[in-house]
C-alpha cells in the first residue's frame, strides 16, 4: 500500500499561485472526496498530486520519496490518475483503450504478456463493460465511455488512484453508478481514491474523508459528517443552507436555502397572484 | 511495441477462444493488410524497374546485379540503365517514400490532425525556400542544394515549434490539443510567407535556372544515385529506430497529455522526440529528392484505410508505394499521353493530393454533422 502526501506544496501557473503552503494527506485505503468552490485550487491541487504540475515550493511524496524523483513509469505503477478530458483515438475499441492502461507495466524488451491480458478481463470484469470489449469508443454512451476510461485506469492496477471530477457530463443515475464503481474497487481491493467532486451532496455521502478546500488553501479534512456543515458550506460556497441527515445514508444532505421558493415566501407569491 | 494485442470486431462472434488464442489470431490478422501492403512495394519495386520505356527480364536483371557486385561481364547498355539509372531511381524512391509516409504519419498521429503533416505546415516549404535560394541566387546544384534544403527544413521546424510553445500560457486546465492546433497554424503562416519568398525567387531568375529550380520544387527523382541512396540510408538507419523506440509513447500521448502523464510518459520530452524524428525524417526525404508534394500527407490516411487503423509500418509501405508508383506513371505512361514529355514525379503526387484533401474534408465535415 501507499501513501500519498502533501508538504507545504506550493502551486503555480506562469506567475499565478493558486495553491499555497498547503500540506495533507490522502489517507490510505480510503476514499478521499476533494470539494470546493470553482477556482478554489481543488484540481490544481489534484494535478499536483499527479504529478502533472511541478511544485513551485514543498513537495508531493508517495510512501516518504518525492513523486518528481521517481521515473515516471515507475510511479505509474503505483499511482494512478484519471483526467478530466482524455481523448479516444478515432475508432479505437474498448479493449485496445483499456490495454492502453498497461503501458507502465511494459518495458522496452517486455511486451504485451499474459498478465496484461488478465489485467485487462479484470479491469473490464470489474467496471462491467465485457459486452463492450470489442466495440469502437465512438459507438457508446457517455455513462459507457466513463466506465471504458475507469477501466482503463483499473488495469493499471496502482495502489493509489485519482479521479478529476469523473461524473461531469453524466445524468444522476449514471454519477451514482459510477461512484457505486469506484467504491467497490475501494472496498474490494483496498485501493486509495482521492477525487475531486462538484456535487457535494454525492461527495458527503461516498466519502471515507473530505478535504474542503477554499482559495488555494484546506479549510477542513476528516469525515464528512464532522467537515460538512452549514458553517462550512456556507464559508466554502457563501451558500445559505440546512444540513440534514441523508435519508439513505445518514451523511450530510445539504439543502440550499436561496432567495425563492421558501415555503413561506411561495405561498405569499401565490396570493399576491390571485 | 503493443500494437498486436488489438482485436478486429468480428472476433467478438468466436466466444470459445482463449484470450491467448485471440492474441495469436489477431496478430495473424493485423498482420496480413501489412504484409500484403509489403508485397505489393516488392511487385511495385520490380515493375519499377524490370518494365517501363526499357524492359529487362529477371535473369538479365539478376546477371546484371551479380555481375557488377562481382566485376563480373557487363551487358551492353542494359547493365549501364539498370545499375545506374533504374536500380538507384527505385532505391532512393522507396527510402523517400519510407520517410515522408513515417513522417506525415508520426506528425498527423501526435498532433491528432490529418493536416498536420509536415508538406502543410510548412516544413518542405522551409526546404524549398533554401533550394530555389541557393539555386537562384549562389548557382549550386547537386549536393549543395540537398544541404540547403536540409537546412531549410530544420530550420522552419525550430522556428515552427518555438512560436507554437512561446506563450502558450496554461489557462485553468490545459488540453494539450492547444500546443498541437497552435503548432498548425504556425506551420501554415510560415508556409504562406516562404511560397512568397520562392516566388520572388522565381520571377527574379533567369529562365534556365528558373527552369532547374522548378523541376526542384516539383520533387523529383532524376538526381537519384547511389551516392544519394548511401547518405538516405544512413539517415534512415539513425531515424527508423528512433521511429521504434517512440511508436509506444505515440500510442499513449494519443490519450491526451494529461492521461499520458498518469500512464508514465514524459510528455515534453516524447513530444520533442517524435517532432525531431519527424522532421528529420522530412528533411532528408526533401534534401535528396525535393518536396515531394503530398506524399506525407496521403500515406498515413490512406494505410489507415488500407488496415484499418493507424499504423506506422503500413504509412511507410504506402508513402513507398506512391512514389514508385507515381514516379512509374510520370515517366512510362505520361509521355504516351503527353507527347513524350516526362513529368516530375510531384507533379503527379500533386494531382492526387489535392483531390484527397477535399475528400476528406468533405468527409469529415460529414461525420461531425
Amino acid at each position: 500500500m501507499a501513501v500519498l502526501n502533501a508538504k507545504d506544496l506550493t502551486l503555480q501557473y506562469e506567475a499565478r499561485k493558486v495553491v499555497e503552503g498547503l500540506t495533507t494527506e490522502i489517507p490510505e485505503g480510503k476514499v478521499t472526496m476533494i470539494v470546493g468552490a470553482n477556482a478554489c485550487g481543488k484540481s490544481t491541487l489534484l494535478r499536483g498530486l499527479s504529478r502533472l504540475l511541478k511544485p513551485a515550493g514543498g513537495a508531493v511524496t508517495l510512501d516518504g520519496k518525492d513523486i518528481h524523483s521517481r521515473p515516471a513509469r515507475e510511479l505509474a505503477r503505483t499511482l494512478g490518475l484519471l483526467p478530466q478530458h482524455p481523448t479516444a483515438p478515432d475508432g479505437i475499441t474498448v479493449r485496445d483503450l483499456v490495454g492502453r492502461g498497461r503501458y507502465p507495466h511494459q518495458g522496452f524488451f517486455r511486451s504485451w504478456s499474459a498478465a496484461d491480458d488478465a489485467a485487462v478481463q479484470r479491469a473490464l470484469d470489474a467496471t462491467d463493460t465485457q459486452q463492450l470489449a470489442e466495440r469502437s469508443i465512438d459507438e457508446l454512451s457517455g455513462g459507457q465511455r466513463q466506465r471504458v476510461w475507469i477501466a482503463m485506469a483499473l488495469a493499471q492496477e496502482t495502489d493509489v488512484l485519482l479521479l478529476d471530477e469523473p461524473t461531469t457530463y453524466l445524468d444522476l443515475a449514471h454519477q451514482v453508478e459510477v461512484l457505486d464503481l469506484i467504491t467497490d474497487l475501494n472496498r474490494s481491493r483496498g485501493t486509495t481514491v482521492a477525487i475531486v467532486l462538484h456535487d457535494l451532496n454525492l461527495a458527503a455521502r461516498y466519502a471515507d474523508h473530505v478535504i474542503a478546500m477554499k482559495g488555494g488553501c484546506i479549510v477542513a479534512e476528516g469525515p464528512a459528517p464532522l467537515v460538512v456543515t452549514e458553517e462550512l458550506v456556507f464559508n466554502v460556497f457563501g451558500l445559505e443552507s440546512r444540513v440534514v441527515p441523508d435519508p439513505i445514508s445518514g451523511t450530510p444532505l445539504i439543502v440550499p436555502i436561496g432567495r425563492h421558493h421558501a415555503q413561506t415566501a411561495s405561498i405569499n407569491e401565490l396570493e399576491i397572484a390571485s | 511495441m503493443s500494437t498486436l494485442h488489438k482485436l478486429p470486431a468480428e472476433l467478438a462472434l468466436d466466444d470459445n477462444v482463449s484470450p491467448k488464442q485471440q492474441h495469436q489470431m489477431s496478430l495473424r490478422r493485423v498482420l496480413s493488410p501489412t504484409f500484403f501492403l509489403g508485397l505489393a512495394l516488392v511487385v511495385m519495386f520490380a515493375v519499377y524497374v524490370l518494365l517501363g520505356s526499357y524492359t529487362v527480364t529477371i535473369p538479365d536483371f539478376f546477371t546484371i546485379v551479380i555481375n557488377h557486385l562481382t566485376g563480373g561481364e557487363k551487358i551492353p547498355g542494359a547493365s549501364f540503365i539498370v545499375m545506374e539509372h533504374k536500380l538507384p531511381r527505385a532505391v532512393v524512391g522507396t527510402m523517400i517514400g519510407i520517410a515522408f509516409g513515417l513522417a506525415g504519419a508520426l506528425f498527423q498521429t501526435m498532433l491528432r490532425n490529418p493536416l498536420a503533416s509536415p508538406d502543410i505546415i510548412g516544413i518542405s516549404y522551409g526546404a524549398s525556400a533554401a533550394a530555389v535560394t541557393a539555386i537562384v541566387i549562389f548557382g549550386a546544384s547537386g549536393a549543395v542544394v540537398s544541404g540547403a534544403a536540409l537546412g531549410g527544413a530544420l530550420g522552419v521546424a525550430a522556428i515552427i515549434y518555438a512560436i507554437s510553445r512561446g506563450g502558450s500560457g496554461v489557462g485553468g486546465g490545459s488540453r494539450g490539443n492547444a500546443a498541437g492546433n497552435r503548432l498548425i497554424l504556425a506551420g501554415v503562416g510560415i508556409a504562406a510567407a516562404l511560397h512568397a519568398v520562392v516566388n520572388f525567387l522565381m520571377t527574379r531568375a533567369d529562365i534556365r535556372t528558373a527552369a532547374d529550380a522548378l523541376i526542384w520544387l516539383n520533387g523529383s527523382l532524376n538526381s537519384a544515385t547511389w551516392d544519394r541512396a548511401g547518405v538516405l540510408a544512413v539517415s534512415l538507419l539513425i531515424l527508423i529506430p528512433a521511429v521504434i523506440a517512440l511508436a509506444g509513447p505515440l500510442r499513449i500521448l494519443e490519450l491526451g497529455d494529461d492521461a499520458a502523464a498518469g500512464l508514465g510518459i514524459r510528455v515534453n520530452a516524447a513530444r520533442l522526440g517524435l517532432v525531431l524524428t519527424a522532421v528529420g525524417l522530412a528533411a532528408v526525404a526533401t534534401a535528396a529528392a525535393g518536396p515531394v508534394a503530398f506524399v506525407a500527407f496521403l500515406s498515413g490516411p490512406i494505410a489507415r484505410r488500407i488496415v484499418r487503423k493507424p499504423s506506422l509500418p503500413a504509412s511507410a509501405l504506402t508513402g513507398a508505394l506512391i512514389v514508385l508508383l507515381a514516379d512509374f506513371f510520370a515517366s512510362n505512361i505520361a509521355p504516351v499521353i503527353l507527347d513524350g514529355t516526362v513529368l516530375p514525379v510531384g507533379v503527379i503526387t500533386g494531382a492526387l493530393g489535392a483531390p484527397f484533401l477535399l475528400w476528406l474534408l468533405v468527409t469529415s465535415n460529414r461525420k461531425e454533422a
